[in-house]
């Protein structure tokens, strides 16, 4: 682990979060020393240590296979921001050919 | 003794005999709620007239001898991060300010099933991020013994709602000490489960692996009787657990520390924490042993790499987990946006309150493409260090006990500007989360400053009955404190 600098445009691209010009400055510097703390975990030897996802794994939960009645249409989508004709309605994606 | 201050066997006990109704209960609840959660602050919206109702049916099915449970009757709180069908689920946060929930958690189910009534909406820190409920998007809640004073977090309201005798008991959730550390500053009693053994069916996912629901209550036995209630598995959960639940109040001990064996791991007991809490924490440790344990000192040579460890796991599945907050199917669409992807960044901007945004970035960080190794996987490869450590623990003693918090309950806005500061008041508990144990906080006294001070046991994996027998044993030798927050 290097000392750490935080490339912030590019995380909060990956983030999908717009941040304000002091967002950035104020998010770096904590992140900086956040991260520097982190540099402790560095020193640990953990050669043929295996890494723990869960504190205790579970494996493939399986449920048979039959129909369960599922929400309906209407009360999925009372809170979407906006929707028509039982769809979620968002601004265009694809541009026209 | 007010009504609003006894605990649930007592209120039964009043039920039972007719010396009480539901609805006068009820109405107990919602009068001292109305007196005096303009200072406190620990409801985003109660339901009074949904409670009186429920109360009335409570009743009704009393007088019938068709009692549901343990909980007939009795109004319990929930952290705003629990789905109840029909009432907000905001997580503290504006990206849901306007999310109306279309379902019910399986814990509030599984409450009401014993009778148990839902009564109000807690405080939070925002999506359950933060020690201190600060981070709340909507308000701010203050501890009821020093109004000055922050709560805890993250489960703040969820605590104080308890402490200030708002509600009889609560739910709230426990990522790395969000019910613990609140209880242990407000005085009240609060529980982290085993992983798994309690549904997370219907609770606002923060970061999967390590979130737990439990309860908040005014003694040892309450929080047995709630657990008992949510306890148990779900098919909603995968990754709830399929095991027997006993009746913990009924089967309680107040005999456990005989021929028993207490660990003292030296780490806890260290620089960082403060010296009187130590001291308490220490005179509670000696009591225990008076009951017929053993103490013995311990070590967990890995504690010191809890914060980053939880750090980096907590914000990489947060990352991950707040994806689906993105301004289209359920949460706040940002009104100035101009294609698709210009709604993802302004929604989660305008949305987010500055610490989710600080650890979803920080969780994007440590997940992205050449640093997932040196943090992630090694964050997840130390997590198994820590598991181990209390692995051999648990080979040579049966319970394990620490402050629960390093300091008492510090000053509104002392830690605000410096996150790593608040990260660090997390020391105690987080790693009983890495480990997915379950952990409870006791009272076990006051500072000098008429501050509430907490003793943590940390117990064996599924061994929740002896941790609570533990727990009410020393509880019962300490004695009933008749101290209340003067509100």
């Amino acid at each position: 682990m290097e000392k750490a600098k935080i490339d912030i445009e590019y995380v909060a691209k990956l983030a999908r979060i717009e941040l304000t010009e002091d967002e950035k400055a104020t998010y770096s510097r904590q992140l900086g020393q956040i991260l520097g703390y982190f540099e402790r975990l560095s020193k640990i030897d953990v050669s043929g240590v295996e890494p723990s996802a869960h504190a205790r794994a579970v494996y493939n939960v399986m449920r048979d296979d039959v129909e369960e009645p599922a929400m309906p249409v209407s009360e999925a989508l009372m809170n979407a921001p906006k929707a028509r004709d039982n769809q979620i309605s968002v601004p265009k994606v694809v541009d026209d050919a | 003794m007010e009504l609003y201050y006894k605990t649930i066997s007592e209120l039964e006990e009043l039920l039972d005999s007719g010396e009480i109704s539901a609805v006068e209960l009820a109405k107990a609840f919602i009068d001292r709620k109305n007196a005096v959660d303009g200072k406190v602050g620990a409801f985003l919206s109660s339901d009074e007239g949904g409670l009186l109702a429920a109360a009335a049916e409570s009743d009704a099915r009393r007088a019938r001898g068709q009692k549901r449970g343990a909980l007939e009757g009795i109004p319990v709180g929930l952290k705003d991060v629990l789905a109840v069908r029909g009432q907000k689920l905001t997580c503290a946060s504006k990206i849901l300010e306007n999310y109306v929930s279309p379902y019910t958690a399986s814990s509030l189910e599984k409450l009401e099933s014993r009778g148990g009534l839902f009564w109000g909406r807690l405080n939070m820190d925002e999506f359950a991020m933060g020690s201190s409920c600060e981070n709340s998007a909507f308000k701010l809640t203050r501890n009821p013994w020093d109004l000055s004073r922050i709560p805890g977090g993250s489960s703040g309201g969820a605590a104080a709602a308890v402490a200030a005798g708002e509600c009889a008991a609560s739910l709230g959730s426990d990522t790395g000490g969000s019910i613990r550390q609140p209880a242990s500053l407000c005085g009240v009693v609060g529980m982290k489960p085993t992983y798994g053994l309690v549904s997370r069916y219907g609770l606002a996912a923060f970061a999967s692996s390590l979130d737990q629901i439990g309860p908040f209550a005014r003694c040892v036995r309450d929080a047995a009787i709630l657990l008992e209630a949510v306890a148990g598995h779900d098919p909603r959960d995968s990754t709830s657990v399929k095991t027997d639940i006993p009746d913990y109040a009924a089967n309680l001990s107040l005999e456990a520390f005989k021929g028993k064996k207490i660990g003292l791991p030296k780490e806890y007991f260290s620089a960082g924490i403060d010296p009187e809490v130590r001291g308490i924490v220490e005179k509670a440790v000696s009591d225990c042993r008076a009951l017929g344990a053993e103490v013995e000192e311990i070590s967990l040579p890995h504690t010191d790499l809890a914060i980053p460890v939880y750090y980096i796991i907590a914000t990489a599945e947060a990352s991950s987990n707040l994806a689906r907050y993105d301004g289209v199917r359920y949460t706040r669409r940002s009104p100035s946006t101009t294609d698709v992807i210009d709604m993802y960044f302004k929604s989660r901007a305008e949305g987010f309150g500055e610490e989710v945004k600080r650890r979803i970035i920080l969780g994007s960080y440590v997940l992205s493409s050449g640093y997932y190794d040196a943090y992630y996987l090694r964050a997840q490869k130390v997590r198994t260090l820590i598991r181990r450590d209390f692995e051999d623990a648990f080979g040579r003693v049966d319970v394990i006990m620490t402050p629960t918090s390093p300091t008492t309950a510090f000053k509104i806005g002392e830690k605000t500007s410096d996150p790593l500061a608040m990260y660090l008041s997390d020391i105690c508990t987080i790693n009983v989360n890495l480990a997915g144990l379950p952990g409870i906080s006791v009272p076990c006294g006051f500072s000098s400053e008429g501050l509430p001070v907490g003793l943590q046991m940390i117990g064996k994996a599924f061994d929740e009955q002896n941790l609570l027998s533990f727990a009410a044993s020393y509880e019962a030798a300490r004695g009933f404190d008749s101290r209340e927050p003067n509100l």
